[in-house]
């Protein structure tokens, strides 16, 4: 295992993150505060609460996915399409590396940035909000399982966009209205029935309702079927990965 | 010795159904300069690539002092080194940082001394601190041969090294090849440039069509292939040249003041001295002579012309 080339790599997106640090952490910060302002403050204080929560903490687990997923989806694929778009990649091509070893440093280090991106949300609603973590290493659990696989989805994403629009468009068009929908803002007990069962068409139901458990012991599915499901979709990203090195997808000609 | 690098049999089609090459044949010696010519779209860039696991082969074998490149790829990419063609370089990062990236990619443990005396060589010390996207292409050409060259590597490629490079660089560059050599590196560049190739390289090849259609010493290749051309300046200007000349095959000089004659090194009999003895038969009287051999451009132009 050439653990050099693990660390080299993650080192270098690490440090690309360092550089646009202020643009990282600010602008979540900022828009998280947003949404509290605005959904817990002014719209949840009429809002009685919901499953026993008062609502303005129960929209927290989900903002923080909201987050955690954007992120780890937009980190892990400009990450691995930069290096595609500016031929840089002929280095990590050339090198005594596995592919193994290119997508720990890469996701490794996308993963790295949402968890912290998810703490720092976790810590502005906490300033926010009155809260209590029921399950906290279940809440780290989950939030490690989440980032690690939309960061390699994020990852699937640079091999596979041609330009930069198909990576603005994905976590634009699928992840965010995925997330919105996935009850961020509402338990899907709150749906109708037929629409509940729509909603569980959503992985990202299952990703959000476990995440939820882990904070009020309150959740939409069981928690073995959304860690399950956490899991199956990982593994569905890892097959993915591994079959699109193996051809050389887009990487090699 | 067994050769440092061998290419066997490799045939390379892409997806897009072009043949970039051609059952190719090729071994390099241990410490030699090898230098790849062809014109664009022959191929080099391919068989480069494959050769450092950018672009996989159809067919054949690549092996580095025994190595296979797939099966050891681990081995053979740690000892090869390359410099692309294209400046493709990582605009916000510092010179220092990019060139410790490259050492770690290829599993070195940290050596800041190392590190320090590539880029001093490269004349890339007080730069060390600067944003890559600050500097000029010529220094861009220098921080991508440290980033080749930051783990030590036994191999060198360098792909058209001073394709849009000054004139004063360029003089460095092959400065820095010779220094290289000199510490052990085989070198293989592909060029553009024939008289670098004539200057600097032990042996050349010449692809063209994806085929590697010659591979010889150059001072052979010179000698095997070299004309030679004799030029009298004569003392008085000709009209045309006397029927008596006609069997030499010579060529007037426009102007009449020269006359040309072209012979072969490698002939039995080059015909200089029955030439110069019908000359004075002729009364044809010259003030002075010279001889030019001819250039490794003029047979690398022959070659590629006679396959087309």
């Amino acid at each position: 295992m050439n653990l050099r080339a693990v660390r080299a790599i993650y080192a270098f997106e690490m440090a690309r993150t360092g550089r646009t640090m202020l643009q990282s952490i600010v602008s979540p910060v900022v828009s998280t505060s947003l949404y509290f302002v605005v959904f817990g403050a002014a719209i949840g204080a009429r809002i009685p609460e919901v499953e026993g929560v008062s609502y303005g903490a129960f929209i927290v687990p989900g903002l923080i996915m909201l987050m955690l997923l954007t992120q780890s989806v937009m980190n892990a694929s400009f990450g691995i399409y930069f290096p595609r778009f500016t031929g840089t990649i002929y280095e990590i091509l050339s090198a005594p590396i596995s592919y193994f070893e290119v997508v720990l440093g890469y996701v490794g280090a996308a993963a790295t940035k949402s968890v912290i991106l998810g703490l720092v949300v976790l810590a502005t609603s906490w300033l926010l909000i009155p809260l209590h973590i029921a399950h906290p290493v279940w809440m780290i659990a989950f939030l490690l399982l989440t980032a690690v696989s939309f960061s390699l989805f994020g990852f699937i994403l640079g091999l596979w966009a041609d330009g930069f629009e198909k990576l603005q468009v994905v976590p634009l068009l699928i992840i965010t209205p995925l997330t919105f929908l996935g009850g961020t803002f509402y338990s899907i007990n709150l749906l109708p029935p037929a629409w509940q069962t729509v909603a569980l068409c959503n992985p990202v139901v299952y990703l959000i309702s476990g995440f939820r458990w882990s904070f009020f012991e309150t959740a939409d599915v069981s928690v073995a079927l959304s860690l399950a499901m956490t899991v199956l979709f990982l593994a569905v990203c890892l097959a993915t990965v591994w079959v699109m090195f193996k051809t050389g997808y887009r990487l090699k000609k | 010795m067994q050769p440092i690098l061998s290419v066997t049999n490799v045939s390379k089609t892409y997806a897009s159904g072009f043949r970039a090459l051609e059952h190719v044949n090729l071994d390099i010696r241990r410490g030699e300069i090898f230098a790849l010519l062809g014109p664009n779209g022959a191929g080099k860039t391919t068989l480069i690539s494959i050769i450092c696991g950018i672009v996989t082969l159809s067919e054949g074998t690549v092996s580095v002092a025994g190595y296979d490149i797939g099966r050891d790829y681990r081995k053979t990419r740690s000892m090869i080194g390359l410099v692309p063609q294209e400046l493709t370089t990582d605009a916000f990062e510092t010179v220092w940082a990019t060139v410790s990236f490259s050492r770690g990619l290829f599993g070195k443990p940290r050596n800041d001394a190392y590190v320090e005396k590539v880029l001093k060589e490269l004349s890339l010390w007080d730069k060390k601190d600067n944003k890559i996207m600050t500097l000029s292409g010529g220094m861009k050409r220098r921080v991508l041969i440290a980033k080749a060259l930051a783990h030590e590597p036994q191999i060198l490629f360098l792909d058209e090294p001073t394709a849009g490079v000054d004139v004063e660089l360029r003089q460095d560059m092959w400065d820095i090849v010779r220094a290289l050599r000199a510490e052990g590196v085989t070198i293989i560049l592909t060029t553009h440039y024939i008289d670098e190739a004539e200057e600097m390289a032990d042996r050349i090849g010449v692809m063209h069509k994806g085929e590697i259609i010659l591979v010889e010493d150059k001072a052979e290749l010179m000698r095997k292939l070299g004309k030679k051309q004799l030029t009298l300046h004569l003392q008085k200007r000709l009209e045309a040249i006397p029927e008596a000349l006609a069997a030499h095959r010579l060529t007037l000089a426009p102007g009449g003041g020269e006359i040309i004659y072209t012979y072969d090194t490698q002939g039995e009999r080059t015909g200089i001295t029955a030439l110069l003895k019908d000359l004075n038969l002729a009364g044809i009287r010259f003030r002075d002579l010279h001889t030019t051999q001819s250039s490794l451009e003029d047979i690398f132009v022959d070659l590629v012309r006679q396959r087309r």
